[in-house]
């Protein structure tokens, strides 16, 4: 990067006052950027929450061996063995095209959809092979739910959003309807704000809002385990922070396997990290991803095994 | 280049800014375009203002002179009492046989193809069969339908009659009604889908509950054009053998005619001098009579687009 051609000094441009805070900020950013960058790594490794107790016996909900995800003839990710345990808050952290959204789509099939896509290796769900010909996979995307990205509500209203997946399980009767609803809507810590206008739509709440929402979707079907694809990319800080409380007050209830490019947020709200890079084939040029290393949060971000791990949480590399 | 300024002799940083962001360099050919532009979408509306012009304008004595009476009269001898009632009767029904016969197996069609089919070789060569159907000439399935509906299916059509001329023309349009709806299918964001798939719908209950509903308006529209074609084409009713004669009373079953034979029969008939409605005039009269139709079936398919494009919004 070259040095920006600072226009002349304050004192030739007197008359455009408003010129001169920009130059000198400008000026100051440079400056702190150069006499911090050595320090970097100490100022910007997250610090895992306190108190994120992992039980190493919790009943294991996903035994994951030796997984790899091949779109057509690619292999998009490789050889993952981990085992994802109940009560838990489980992120899978590292660089973009790592394959983590990949891995995390293969633990509710929805990778099914993607007409090229190929599991191997086994995903035991509680002992089920999740890959078996005869798992219905409507089945285990019903006890296995999902948050995307995206906040993406249906375009109906908020409570139609919430009812929609018990009605697919054939509740039918308003009452019942209504006490899901409410119970969903005050799961995902949304229906203080929502609940004198369930009939507007979902669509015309802020993205934070939105995102609670398809939480309260996904909760009203009453799963076993949600998987969260990146779930407060497209949120405010504010917003982040409303979804991560809501994260642990709900984790005593369910499963979360979170997908997350912000080491901080895994730091934070996690209890098990799992770091996932690429690796580029010499001979194609191709990217594959791979699990690094799997360890309860707090050791991930204090003193991790494996040394890339320690330099993609410190921010040297990724 | 530095976008910065750096100051020169004499001048300030912020005068040269100031004359840089004011300096009067006109966009010439970016004006140009726009003045072609511009040209180009006024040459379109002047062309339809004089069709409908002259259509109204030569329309102007059968609307004086006969009324309503040219909508209910049968086809006569003479332009100056002569009706519509059977043409018209046939393009309606044409039309309601188009929209029975096409919006369940088009849309049908194009949600196999778009949610379901696998992506292979099979499939690409229906995809490029159905794009090229949507371009062969009209008067092509008018033999189809000469031979197929008129002739085979006499038993069912009743040979030369308006179902005959619906299936035809359902036919004729089927390929334009699946690719309209394929796109608007595509276009409904995948984010809608996963979300479907997140709270386990199976692939039907994602399409019913949430892709059609989605792409809704973009099929309607589809539909749309389709009809104004099938209803306007000429073609494939001379191939059936539409009639142009004395027809008191049209049914579905029996001979048949629609208004766009009749304007192409009666604009091929000589003005008498002296006459004040002539067949020119008869022709120009059913043509408006073919707009409106085209109009109403349109403003109900508006309506209804509408109405699904509120619930696209969720409200």
């Amino acid at each position: 990067m070259t040095e920006p051609t600072h226009p002349p000094e304050p004192q030739q441009s007197d008359q455009e006052p408003n010129m001169e805070p920009t130059t000198s900020t400008s000026t100051s950013e440079n400056v702190d950027v150069a006499t911090t960058t050595p320090e970097r790594s100490l100022a910007t490794r997250p610090v895992a929450a306190e108190g994120n107790i992992v039980d190493p016996d919790a009943e294991v909900v996903f035994d994951m061996n030796d997984v790899s995800v091949l779109y057509g003839d690619f292999r998009a990710v490789r050889g993952a063995t981990m085992k994802i345990r109940k009560n838990q808050i489980t992120a899978f952290i590292g660089p973009s095209g790592c394959g983590k959204t990949t891995m995390l789509r293969c633990l509710n099939r929805m990778n099914d959809f993607i007409p090229t896509a190929k599991v191997e290796g086994t995903i035991n769900y509680h002992g089920v092979d999740l890959y078996d010909p005869a798992v219905n996979s409507t089945e285990v995307r019903r006890r296995i739910g999902m948050v995307f990205q995206k906040p993406n509500p249906f375009p109906k209203s908020i409570y139609d959003n919430v009812a929609y997946g018990p009605r697919l399980a054939g509740v039918r009767k308003r009452a019942e309807l209504d006490e899901v609803v409410e119970k969903s809507l005050r799961g995902a810590a949304l229906w203080d704000e929502v609940k004198d206008r369930l009939k507007s739509s979902g669509l015309s709440l802020s993205g934070g809002q939105q995102q609670r929402l398809c939480i309260a979707r996904a909760v009203a079907v009453g799963p076993d385990v949600i998987l969260m694809d990146e779930p407060c990319s497209a949120l405010d800080p504010i917003a982040t922070a409303r979804i991560e409380d809501l994260m642990r007050e709900i984790k005593a209830d369910y499963t979360i396997v979170i997908v997350t490019h912000n080491m901080q947020q895994a730091a934070r709200v996690s209890d098990m990290t799992a770091f996932y890079t690429t690796e580029v084939n010499p001979e194609s040029d191709r990217r594959t991803g791979h699990l690094v290393e799997y360890n309860p949060t707090v050791k991930m971000f204090s003193q991790p095994d494996d040394n890339r791990t320690e330099q993609y949480v410190t921010g040297r590399f990724g | 280049m530095a976008l910065m300024t750096p100051g020169k002799a004499g001048q300030t940083a912020s005068e040269i800014t100031a004359a840089q962001l004011t300096s009067s360099k006109r966009d010439v050919a970016g004006i140009v375009m726009l003045v072609a532009l511009l040209l180009t979408i006024i040459s379109t509306l002047l062309i339809l203002f004089v069709l409908i012009g002259r259509v109204v304008r030569d329309a102007i004595p059968v609307v004086t002179g006969e009324g309503t009476a040219f909508l209910g009269n049968t086809i006569g001898s003479n332009p100056a009492t002569t009706g519509i009632w059977p043409g018209l009767y046939g393009s309606f029904f044409i039309g309601v046989g188009v929209v029975v016969l096409t919006i369940p197996i088009g849309v049908g069609a194009a949600i196999y193809l778009e949610e379901y089919a696998k992506p292979n070789a099979l499939t690409n060569a229906l995809l490029v069969n159905i794009r090229n159907l949507a371009g062969v000439p009209s008067v092509i399935y008018g033999v189809l339908g000469l031979i197929i509906f008129v002739g085979w299916l006499k038993p069912i059509t009743g040979g030369s009659s308006v179902i005959a001329a619906a299936l035809t023309m359902a036919v004729l349009v089927l390929p334009i009604v699946i690719i309209t709806s394929m796109e608007a299918i595509r276009s409904v964001p995948e984010g809608l889908r996963d979300a479907g798939f997140g709270v386990g719908s199976s692939r039907w209950e994602v399409t019913k509950d949430h892709v059609l509903p989605y792409a809704a308006p973009g099929i309607l529209t589809g539909i749309v054009l389709s009809l104004a074609r099938a209803l306007g084409e000429a073609a494939p009713l001379i191939m059936l053998g539409a009639v142009t004669g004395l027809l008191p009373q049209p049914s579905l079953d029996g001979r048949f005619t629609a208004i766009p034979m009749l304007i192409y029969n009666w604009s091929g008939r000589p003005d008498l001098p002296g006459e004040e409605i002539g067949w020119s005039n008869a022709a120009a009269a059913a043509g408006l009579v073919l707009l409106l139709l085209v109009l109403s079936f349109n403003a109900l398919a508006i309506y209804l687009r509408n109405r699904f494009e509120k619930t696209r919004i969720g409200q």
